[in-house]
């Protein structure tokens, strides 16, 4: 069979099946956080700690440390940077996000140029996901499913703090610390991300799969699910379509999520924008009919 | 935990000497006001009189700078883990877009006395059901939030106060946006939890509503300038006192929102 053979034919090379688990791992566990993100309006915040994490990242491969804990101390160290400034400051939040987060990316910048040539800016800031070790693959795997664990564990108080943050305060919830965890999470989140997408393109695998499922559902439970499976789905259709096009994996998985996306708005059988059109197109047709009856 | 455990006699709200101050701003000074389990209390106040911060106050949303706060006889934090108030936002504070059904959102009010999943029990799914069914909401309760009516949308949130099993509601301009038959639907359904013995807060625009609705009334700017039954507050220098000129400028039987 040419289908069987064109789908197994990849997965003869080591690298690509890593790839592979590498971004269906990332491609789950933003697509589930999100849900979360969109719905707080942070999508910002996540632009925000995808770029801090540089700095954590050039300092790990430089003392050798595993990428993920350099990513993480920055990127939490981020997040409590915008929240000091934001809090000791009559500034706007993001205000306080967008000079935090500059900063933090530029001194990335300057630490890779005082380097020699063992970090590749380029990996960094694009994925090299085809490059992926079996202890990074590892570090991807354990942090993903830790993140998802904890994230569909306190799905029901995150849900709450975005909806209703006083209600979560007056029924005596910790909404500092369910702030905090799902910074956090963000924070696990972006390092599992990275790997697969890079520093750059890692914000769209944050902020597209919960757009793409918020506009096909209002049940939050199956926006998760909807998420997730989409993302997954569409994340393994741009590995594939990476190794068939000979186009940069990275780019190849956030097009497709962002075709996805397309597809959605313009097709999508609750408020597809086509959808739209026509019903008012018909509207429009049906008053000039009316109009032509005299009364 | 249960507002049983609560001490016995007390009264619902107990605010002493309360001043509340933001950077440089004064919002509450000199706020005492005591109010009695199983009453309606209209709290009646100009934007930027205080109204928002006192709630957040008894909420605990808010430090107090001096003065204290006592729900039931409990600081603002044990009510709160007592799940002894509920509050019921402005509309304009709500996301109604958000993708939680008019169950989920009762369902909400149980949360504060679940297991850290919050996974509900089936004595959770019956209180949300006995809330949905007391607010008659039964039929709905699938819907999506936002595809309610106003008075349809006050009503999900109160029933969330209910399945919380709170002693006192806090009802943040539940008539606004609320066309007038269900304004009246509203008032009968609070006046039926306060003889079932709850106690309600509920700040309004709608001076006219007042008396038909509360048993006491609280008018508010900075201080409590006055404190007693509708007729004894609502008097023309006291409103004028309130309002300033503000309301000297509107046509009678017209309730503007400043």
């Amino acid at each position: 069979m040419d289908i069987i053979n064109w789908l197994f034919e990849p997965l003869q090379y080591g690298f690509l099946t890593k790839a592979l688990l590498v971004t269906v791992a990332a491609a789950a566990v933003s697509a589930a956080l999100s849900c979360w993100l969109i719905l707080m309006g942070w999508s910002l915040m996540g632009d925000a700690v995808s770029h801090a994490v540089l700095p954590g990242v050039a300092l790990a491969y430089i003392f050798g440390l595993p990428f993920s804990v350099g990513a993480f101390v920055f990127g939490a160290g981020a997040v409590a940077l915008i929240g000091a400034v934001r809090s000791t400051t009559k500034l706007k939040g993001d205000t306080a996000i967008g000079v935090v987060f500059t900063a933090l990316f530029a001194f990335g910048l300057a630490i890779i140029s005082k380097t020699p040539s063992q970090t590749d800016l380029q990996h960094i800031l694009f994925g090299n996901v085809l490059g992926v070790s079996l202890p990074e693959l590892l570090q991807v795997l354990v942090l993903g499913a830790a993140t998802l664990a904890i994230l569909l564990y306190k799905r029901r108080d995150l849900t709450l703090l975005a909806f209703d943050r006083i209600h979560a305060h007056a029924i005596g919830l910790n909404t500092r610390w369910l702030t905090a965890l799902l910074l956090g999470l963000l924070a696990l989140t972006v390092v599992v991300g990275l790997q697969a997408v890079g520093i750059i393109l890692v914000v769209a695998m944050l902020i597209t799969p919960g757009a793409t499922a918020f506009l096909l559902t209002r049940n939050f439970d199956r926006m998760l699910l909807i998420s997730i499976t989409i993302t997954v789905a569409a994340a393994v259709a741009g590995i594939y379509a990476s190794y068939y096009l000979d186009v940069s994996t990275g780019a190849s998985v956030v097009l497709a999520q962002a075709l996805v996306f397309l597809a959605v708005y313009l097709l999508g059988p609750r408020n597809g924008v086509l959808w739209q059109w026509r019903r008012r197109r018909a509207r429009a047709a049906e008053s000039r009919q009316h109009e032509q009856i005299p009364a | 935990m249960s507002l049983r455990q609560l001490p016995p006699g007390a009264d619902a709200i107990d605010v002493a000497s309360l001043r509340v101050s933001y950077d440089d701003v004064t919002a509450l000074e000199h706020v005492s006001l005591r109010v009695r389990p199983q009453t309606i209390c209209g709290l009646i106040g100009v934007n930027g009189s205080g109204k928002s911060t006192l709630f957040k106050a008894l909420m605990g949303l808010v430090q107090a700078t001096s003065g204290t706060v006592r729900i039931f006889g409990a600081a603002p934090k044990d009510a709160r883990k007592l799940n002894a108030v509920s509050y019921v936002p402005q509309a304009e504070d709500v996301d109604w877009t958000f993708p939680v059904s008019v169950r989920d959102v009762v369902m909400m009010g149980r949360y504060g006395s679940l297991g850290h999943s919050r996974r509900p029990r089936p004595a959770d799914r019956a209180a949300v059901a006995a809330a949905l069914e007391r607010v008659g909401l039964v039929d709905l309760q699938h819907r999506q939030i936002g595809e309610l009516s106003g008075g349809q949308r006050k009503r999900a949130f109160v029933a969330r106060g209910i399945a919380q099993d709170a002693g006192l509601l806090l009802l943040d301009e539940p008539f606004a946006g609320v066309d007038k038959a269900s304004e009246a639907g509203l008032t009968g359904l609070f006046k039926d939890l306060r003889d079932e013995g709850k106690t309600i807060l509920v700040s309004t625009h709608d001076l006219a509503g007042i008396p038909q609705l509360c048993d006491e009334a609280i008018l508010l700017h900075q201080r409590v300038l006055a404190h007693g039954r509708p007729e004894t507050v609502l008097t023309n220098e006291n409103l004028a006192l309130a309002f300033g000129t503000a309301l000297s400028d509107v046509p009678e039987g017209h309730h503007g929102h400043h």
